[in-house]
């Protein structure tokens, strides 16, 4: 039990002076899915076959493989920061929030990488 | 991490029915959440049948109808039976709102009433609102200047700028938006919650005002404002008809600006 004031609990250890950044990155990487998931979807059902050379050939596309290489990116930073408000959200063990929300920046950031990776493999390959 | 069952002591089962007296001809059954922390045991839902032609219009006329001459040992907070202090904020018919303004008429069925949602309660409708009037205290909900006042006269306010603190000055704290707010259910500890970002965003625009950006920086913080993510169940609940997601946004927007 604390005697601690309710004023006092609510004012807590004050406030983080931040939050706004995490905001505004949401929004923007919102339009950015926005516009790369349209540009994608367009592709998608404009394309004539699906046979493996066929996806090779596209990805190989300079112009394709910067833009599916931003799509990834943007995918993996904003799922991050949505997956971010959801921990904090429901989870309330102050050690086990923390555990969470390291576990799903790496796995982000792995995601990330192994995807950029293997566009510019397919796209850099001879 | 967060329950989605309420706990062991807290589920709440089949309690004592009252009858409609004889020859009552225009009956409505209201099932009430009874709940007595000293008599330990789980709460319950009494059902008591009111006779509507000899009681009057409003909800909280049946519920002191009920106290006065049906079962003395309900307990519920009410004062101005006119939605001006608040005080007989509860769930009704699954939505929070005052007593005093809600027509029985508009309900269908069974009128079901339950104290306000995910708050601790002190007995049957009172909530404990202790931490929701702490919250409201933390963002100084006062005139706050460096100028000092002039010698012969108040402080002017065009009125233009009185018109953006009309909507928000209408709040009675009733706790219907913040009670109805899930961000608010999980993490009521560190979020305000829309009233008192409704009472925050009433002084930020405040042309006499002189701390809007200590203000700003009061609020800025991961929990505090942005645990709000614009479900919208405040502006859909309050029985005043104000907006509190809308001065959130707007808020969000302040501190946007002020970054670029």
């Amino acid at each position: 039990m604390s005697l601690r004031s309710p004023l006092g609990r609510v004012l807590g250890l004050g406030t983080a002076k931040d939050g706004t950044g995490h905001f505004i990155s949401q929004r923007i990487s919102a339009i950015g899915l926005l516009l790369l998931g349209s540009w994608f979807t367009y592709q998608m059902f404009t394309q004539e076959s699906f046979a493996y050379l066929e996806v090779v050939r596209f990805i190989r596309e300079p112009l394709n493989s910067i833009l599916l290489s931003l799509l990834c990116l943007t995918v993996a930073y904003h799922s991050w920061l949505g997956v971010q408000v959801v921990i904090e959200d429901y989870v309330h063990g102050h050690g086990t929030k923390l555990l969470a929300l390291i576990a799903s920046r790496f796995a982000h950031i792995f995601v990330a990488i192994a995807s950029v990776y293997a566009i510019l493999r397919i796209g850099l390959s001879s | 991490m967060a329950e989605f069952r309420l706990p062991q002591n807290s589920r709440i089962s089949k309690g004592k029915h009252f009858a409609a007296p004889e020859g009552a001809s225009n009956v409505k059954r209201f099932a009430v959440y009874r709940y007595d922390p000293t008599s330990g045991e789980n709460p319950r839902v009494d059902t008591y049948e009111v006779d509507l032609d000899s009681c009057g219009p409003m909800v909280l006329d049946a519920l002191i109808k009920i106290k006065n001459e049906i079962d003395p040992t309900l307990t519920f907070r009410r004062s101005c039976r006119e939605g001006i202090c608040g005080s007989c904020a509860m769930n009704i018919d699954g939505g929070n709102t005052l007593a005093c303004t809600r027509d029985i008429n508009d309900v269908s069925g069974d009128v079901k009433i339950y104290p306000l949602p995910h708050m601790p309660v002190v007995k049957d409708l009172v909530p404990d609102l202790t931490n929701f009037y702490a919250q409201y205290a933390s963002i100084k909900p006062w005139l706050q200047t460096r100028t000092p006042p002039p010698p012969d006269r108040e402080r002017l306010q065009s009125k233009e700028d009185q018109e953006l603190i009309n909507e928000p000055s209408a709040c009675i704290l009733c706790a219907c938006c913040s009670t109805a707010c899930p961000s608010y259910w999980w993490n009521s500890d560190r979020y305000l919650g829309p009233a008192a970002l409704l009472a925050a965003y009433r002084w930020l625009v405040d042309s006499r005002d002189e701390a809007t950006g200590e203000r700003l920086d009061e609020l800025e913080d991961p929990f505090r404002l942005y645990r709000c993510h614009t479900i919208m169940n405040c502006t859909q609940t309050c029985p005043k008809g104000l907006n509190p997601a809308k001065a959130i946004a707007e808020t969000k927007k302040m501190l946007a600006e002020r970054r670029h």
